[in-house]
This record gives C-alpha cells, sequence and structure tokens, in this order.
C-alpha cells in the first residue's frame, strides 16, 4: 500500500494573533502593577478591594464572550459555515474559562468580606446560572458526534441561553430586592484612580480573551485541516476505512 | 392553515392515545411526584411552620423532578421504530410536530398536577381551596414554560447517549427564572397577598413563556432534522 | 431524479463516494449490492431525510437540501423500519399518516387498504403484536393510501412471504404505470424477476448501471 500524499501545509496562525499574546501580556501585567502598586486602597476594604480590578472585568468579558457565541450561533444557522460554529466553541470554552474565574474571585471576594463563601447575591448568582447554561452548551458537543449535528444543536442552545440572560439577571435580582437582604454595590465608590485600575484590566483582559479565543479557534481549524485532509484519503481510496 | 391544524391535532391525539393505553407512565409519575412530596416533607419538616414557608417551593420542584421524567418518553416512540423520519417526511411544516407535542405534554403534565397538588395541599396544610384560581392560573403559566422548554431540549437529548443526565443539564438552568416566579407568586397567593409583587411575578412568567415559545419554536426546525 | 457527485460519510467512513445517477419518470429501477453498500444511505438521500456531504440531488427538478419541502410531498419509501407505532392500532397508525399528510381521515378507504394488504382482520388491533412481515405490510398500506410520484423501496422483500412479494411487485407496476418512478433496492434479485427497466449497481460507494439479464428484465410490450 502506497503511502498516501502528503497533508497539505497547515495554516498559519492568523496575523494579529502573536502581537496579540504580546499585547496582552504587557498589558496584563500593567494592568497589575497598577492595580496593587499605583491605586490606594480602598477607605473602607482596604487592599481586597482591589480583587474587583479583576473579578468585575472578568465578567464582563465573559458576558461578551456569550453574546458572541450567540451571534456566532445565528451566524451558523444561517450561513451553515462551520468556521462560525468553530468560533461559537471557542468562545464558549473561554468565556466559561472566565466566568468560572468570576465566581472564584467573587467568593474569595465575599469570605473576608461578609465571613461567608457564597451570597445570593444577584449578579453572582446570575453568573453561576450562565456558567450552567453554557457548561450544558459543552456537554452537549462533547457527546454529539456527527459535525453538522453537533454544531445545529449547540447553535440553538447558544441562542437560548443567551436569550435567559437578561430574564436570569433581573428575576434574580427582584427576587433579592424583595426580601430586603443588603445588595452590595460592588462598584463602590468610583474615584478617578479607581476608574483607570478598572479600564486597564478590562482592556487587559479583552486581549487575553481574545487572544485565547483566537488560539481555541485556530486549533479547531487546524483540527478540522486535518479532518479534511483525511477525509479526502479516505474518499479516493477504496475500502473506505481510516 | 387548517392542514396545519390538523398535523398537530393528529401528534396530540397519537401521543395522548400512546400515553392512555400504557397508564403504567401516568401513574407511575403521579406516585413518583408524591413520593418527592413525602420526601420532602421528611427532609425539612416536622416544625409545621417551615413547612408552610416553603411549601411552595416544595410544590414547583416536584413539578419539576417528576415533569422532566415525561419529555423524553415523548420523543422515544418516535425513535423506537424509526417513526421519527417518517414523521419528518409527511408535507407540511415541522414545527407542528413541536406544537403537538408540547401540547401533549402539556396536558400531560397539568392531570399529574391534578392530582398532586391537592396532596401537597393535604401534606403541607396549604388554603388551596380558597385561592383555587390564581392557584390555577400561575401553575398554568409555569407549567407551559416548564413543557415548553422540556419538550424543545428533549428533542435533543432523547437522541444522546446520556440522555437522563443531558435532559436536566440543558433544561434546569433554564428555568430558574421560571422557578422563582413561580415560587413567588404561588407564596404570594398563598398568604393572600395578591396584589403587588405577586401580580409582577406572573407578568415575569408570562414574558418567559412567550419568549421561549417563539425561540423554541423557531430553533425546533434545526433540531428535529437528523 | 439526477444524482451529481454525491458522497456521504458517516464519522469517517464514506459510504457513498461520489454517485451519479439520472432516473426518468416511469421507471423502474433496481438497485443492487451487498448488505452495507450504501443503498439505504441512497434511498433516505433521495427521500431529502439526510443531507449529502458532497454533492446534490434534484428529485422532479427540487434540490432536496434547499428545497426538501417540495420534493417530500411526491416521495414515499418503504423502510426497513416501518416507522409505526405500537400502541396504537393498524387502523389508527394509517389514520395517524392521513391526518399528517393535512387530509381528513373521515371517509377514507382504511378498512379497503387493509384489506388490499392483507391485514383487514387486524385494522383494531394494537401493533405491538405485529409480526415483522405484518408491519411492513402496514407500512405498505400507509403508502397505498397515499400513492407517491416517487417511490422507493427499500429491501421490501425482506420478512415477506410471496404474497407480499407479489404485493410490492404489483405496486411497483401501478406506479410506473401512473407515470411514477419506482427505485427498489434488493440484494436478491430474483424476487423482482420481471419489473425493473434496468439495474443500478452500487459497490465500493460508487454506482455503475449494469445490464440487466433477460431473465430479470420487463418484458418488452409486457406487463403494463
Amino acid at each position: 500500500m502506497s503511502k498516501a500524499s502528503n497533508m497539505p501545509e497547515m495554516p498559519g496562525p492568523p496575523r494579529w494573533l502573536a502581537p496579540a499574546g504580546w499585547a496582552g501580556l504587557v498589558a496584563f501585567i500593567a494592568a497589575q502593577v497598577t492595580g496593587f502598586l499605583i491605586s490606594p486602597p480602598d477607605r473602607a476594604m482596604g487592599n481586597l478591594q482591589k480583587i474587583m480590578y479583576v473579578h468585575v472585568p472578568s465578567a464582563w468579558v465573559a458576558m461578551l464572550g456569550f453574546f458572541i457565541v450567540f451571534v456566532a450561533s445565528l451566524l451558523y444557522l444561517w450561513r451553515r459555515d462551520l468556521k462560525h460554529d468553530r468560533l461559537a466553541a471557542a468562545t464558549a470554552e473561554v468565556s466559561v474559562l472566565f466566568t468560572g474565574l468570576t465566581l472564584a474571585l467573587g467568593s474569595i471576594w465575599g469570605r473576608p468580606t461578609w465571613g461567608i463563601w457564597w451570597t445570593w447575591d444577584p449578579r453572582l448568582t446570575s453568573t453561576a446560572i450562565m456558567l450552567l447554561i453554557y457548561v450544558g452548551y459543552l456537554a452537549l458537543r462533547s457527546f454529539t458526534e456527527e459535525e453538522e449535528r453537533r454544531a445545529r444543536w449547540s447553535a440553538t442552545v447558544g441562542i437560548l441561553g443567551f436569550l435567559n440572560v437578561p430574564i436570569v439577571y433581573f428575576s434574580v435580582k427582584w427576587w433579592r430586592t424583595l426580601h430586603q437582604v443588603q445588595t452590595v454595590d460592588v462598584t463602590g465608590a468610583i474615584g478617578s484612580s479607581y476608574a483607570i485600575s478598572l479600564l486597564i484590566n478590562s482592556v487587559a483582559f479583552m486581549i487575553v480573551f481574545a487572544w485565547l479565543v483566537g488560539m481555541r479557534t485556530h486549533v479547531a481549524g487546524l483540527e478540522r485541516h486535518r479532518e479534511a485532509w483525511l477525509e479526502e484519503q479516505a474518499l479516493t481510496r477504496s475500502e473506505a476505512h481510516v | 392553515m387548517s392542514a396545519e391544524l390538523r398535523r398537530v391535532g393528529a401528534i396530540v391525539w397519537k401521543d395522548l392515545t400512546a400515553e392512555r393505553r400504557t397508564k403504567a407512565n401516568f401513574n407511575a409519575v403521579v406516585f413518583l411526584a408524591g413520593l418527592i412530596l413525602l420526601l420532602f416533607g421528611f427532609a425539612i419538616g416536622p416544625d409545621g411552620q417551615t413547612m408552610e414557608l416553603i411549601a411552595g417551593g416544595v410544590l414547583w420542584l416536584t413539578v419539576l423532578f417528576s415533569g422532566v421524567l415525561s419529555f423524553n418518553r415523548s420523543y422515544e416512540q418516535e425513535l423506537e421504530n424509526g417513526a421519527l423520519e417518517m414523521l419528518l417526511l409527511y408535507p407540511g411544516d415541522r414545527r407542528s410536530i413541536f406544537v403537538g407535542k408540547l401540547l401533549a405534554n402539556l396536558l400531560f403534565v397539568l392531570l399529574v398536577e391534578v392530582v398532586m397538588v391537592p396532596l401537597a395541599a393535604v401534606l403541607y396544610d396549604l388554603p388551596l381551596w380558597q385561592h383555587i384560581g390564581p392557584l390555577s392560573l400561575v401553575l398554568f403559566l409555569g407549567t407551559t414554560g416548564f413543557v415548553t422548554l422540556g419538550t424543545f431540549y428533549a428533542a435533543m437529548a432523547s437522541r444522546l447517549r446520556a440522555r437522563e443526565v443531558m435532559l436536566p443539564l440543558l433544561l434546569f438552568p433554564m428555568l430558574v427564572p421560571l422557578l422563582v416566579g413561580a415560587v413567588q407568586a404561588t407564596g404570594g397567593i398563598l398568604n393572600g397577598d395578591l396584589m403587588g409583587s405577586t401580580a409582577s411575578w406572573l407578568r415575569l412568567l408570562v414574558v418567559f413563556d412567550v419568549i421561549f415559545f417563539v425561540a423554541a419554536l423557531f430553533a425546533f426546525e434545526h433540531v428535529i432534522e437528523d | 431524479m439526477a444524482l451529481a457527485g454525491v458522497a456521504r460519510r458517516f464519522g469517517r467512513r464514506w459510504v457513498l463516494r461520489g454517485v451519479d445517477l439520472v432516473v426518468q419518470p416511469g421507471q423502474v429501477v433496481v438497485l443492487t449490492g451487498r448488505n452495507g453498500s450504501g443503498k439505504t444511505t441512497l434511498l433516505r438521500l433521495v427521500a431529502s431525510l439526510i443531507r449529502p456531504s458532497r454533492g446534490a440531488i434534484r428529485v422532479f427538478g427540487h434540490d432536496t437540501v434547499r428545497e426538501g419541502a417540495n420534493v417530500r410531498p411526491l416521495v414515499g419509501i418503504l423502510a426497513h423500519n416501518a416507522g409505526i407505532y405500537d400502541d396504537l392500532t393498524a387502523g389508527e397508525n394509517l389514520i395517524f399518516s392521513l391526518r399528517m399528510a393535512g387530509q381528513s381521515a373521515r371517509g377514507a378507504p382504511i378498512s379497503e387498504t387493509l384489506e388490499r394488504v392483507g391485514l383487514a382482520s387486524f385494522e383494531f388491533e394494537r401493533v405491538r403484536g405485529f409480526s415483522a412481515g405484518m408491519r411492513r405490510r402496514l407500512g405498505l398500506a400507509r403508502l397505498l393510501l397515499r400513492p407517491p410520484r416517487l417511490l422507493l423501496l427499500d429491501e421490501p422483500y425482506a420478512s415477506f412471504d410471496q404474497d407480499g412479494i407479489d404485493l410490492v411487485n404489483e405496486f411497483a407496476v401501478h406506479t410506473r404505470s401512473q407515470g411514477g418512478t419506482v427505485l427498489l433496492s434488493t440484494h436478491d434479485l430474483a424476487r423482482a424477476a420481471g419489473i425493473p427497466d434496468w439495474r443500478a449497481h452500487i459497490a465500493d460507494g460508487l454506482i455503475s448501471e449494469v445490464p440487466l439479464e433477460d431473465r430479470f428484465r420487463r418484458p418488452a410490450g409486457g406487463l403494463a
């Protein structure tokens, strides 16, 4: 059996990926430096408040990610182009990661502040629910082997899941305020130094997020490239097993 | 249009007839619901006051846990003999299949509730008959949203290997607003607070039901294909 | 019906690898091939139940992927799995199928159709106890109620006694006489003797027209 022809060269990563990686690293370091060293400790909560500098951007970026999953899912159902599905899947994975991070940070912040590991704070609770919804999305993908079906099904789950985001948030918020539980204004007093730290961290997180999604999508693209080549090989060979 | 109604009616008739003939399933779900109510009682009681406080929550969790069993089953009869493929081959809008199954499941769960809710009233000492009107409304609104999403996700979950796990995993996080709204509204009604917050919660349920009915209806076409 | 460059894979295995096939209306084509050679897949692709991984299929001028809704009313398939409901009776299964097609079941020839396929006495019996042969007769009855213009028969002789085989062949011939088209897949050509106009053979995911031995071919000027 002669050796099959060599796989055509893998596409390289998109040009913006490597610079983004470096930029993200630099921005992230800069952000932490600003946060820890330059901005002053909070009046009431001291240095602990600085967790907010990473907790809040982490949450925003995760939410942005879910929005991207939503749009990519819609695009896939409309265009049936698998590259949208790859983007959706990669973004979902990274967003789930950041959501987990958000929850962990929120919990860490909560412990010294209120003495408990978990509070049913509306934002945190909504975030936990979103985490579960998208973990479900990823679980569905891992159980569905057929590529086209996986893309179609997870797209619908991604769309419905995102539609629920505002509903979940508002219903949990009403649920809490109804019972007069202390709702914490986590953003605190926004002085200019806070705003700057928050801003730099947000930018840093967005760049890191974009880099992670870019990497993951690229890897998925490489996997697809290899699959496509194997497909072609199987197609032209007789007795079609690979 | 009347052809589509006929199709919807056909599915409802078929699902209910098949269900009626194997009554075993309905009985099992009802008994399970009763069991869950009892278990909650043991877990949370015996203090009568505590039980009264959490009665709304217990009621709705029981609906969810027992109702979820009926959704996968609705698709299993299609998968049994390759009937799903035949369903897809009939001319006409495939969304009728969704509406038909939704209605059949809705009827099923509502019937389970007809037995289960009075039982809950007995076990948890609830003023059921005084507020039967508003209570029926909450039950209907909450169940509709539950069945809409359940019927939708089961179309996928029933065809996966880990179907018993996947359906709750996909479905339950999505139901949180519905659970919160239904429990709050139920609690409000049972405590006699008909105005104010209860109305807001009912509005939430309506919004939830409408949004997800429309979304699931449009997404169903993509899900039911092979 | 025209298939152009149609290929279909399941996972990494290519079942069909570039099939070209054209069938004119008013013909009965027999499709032969080993078990697992892709006959069922081909029929399902034509019925628009599944999409091709590559290539395109047109049925009566409509693309099966983009215009599936136009294809479906014209196609009928008798598959290996009859696709019926165990908890309904034979009659109810037929009533259901009529209603699902958007028609009223009132006044429909349910009993007559069941009699034609030899299931008259089972009209009010639940399908659950039916044998494989009975189930396929019911599937046939369903097709008889709404005769399609393109009839797809997937291993129609399986589980059938000679009566059943004759029923299938009668139906195929009748469909042709009405200007319809029949695609019949089988691994046992002898049973279809005298019916088909020509034969296509699937091997290795590819299709080829194979000359039909005279003893199998439809006699010229013979059965309508």
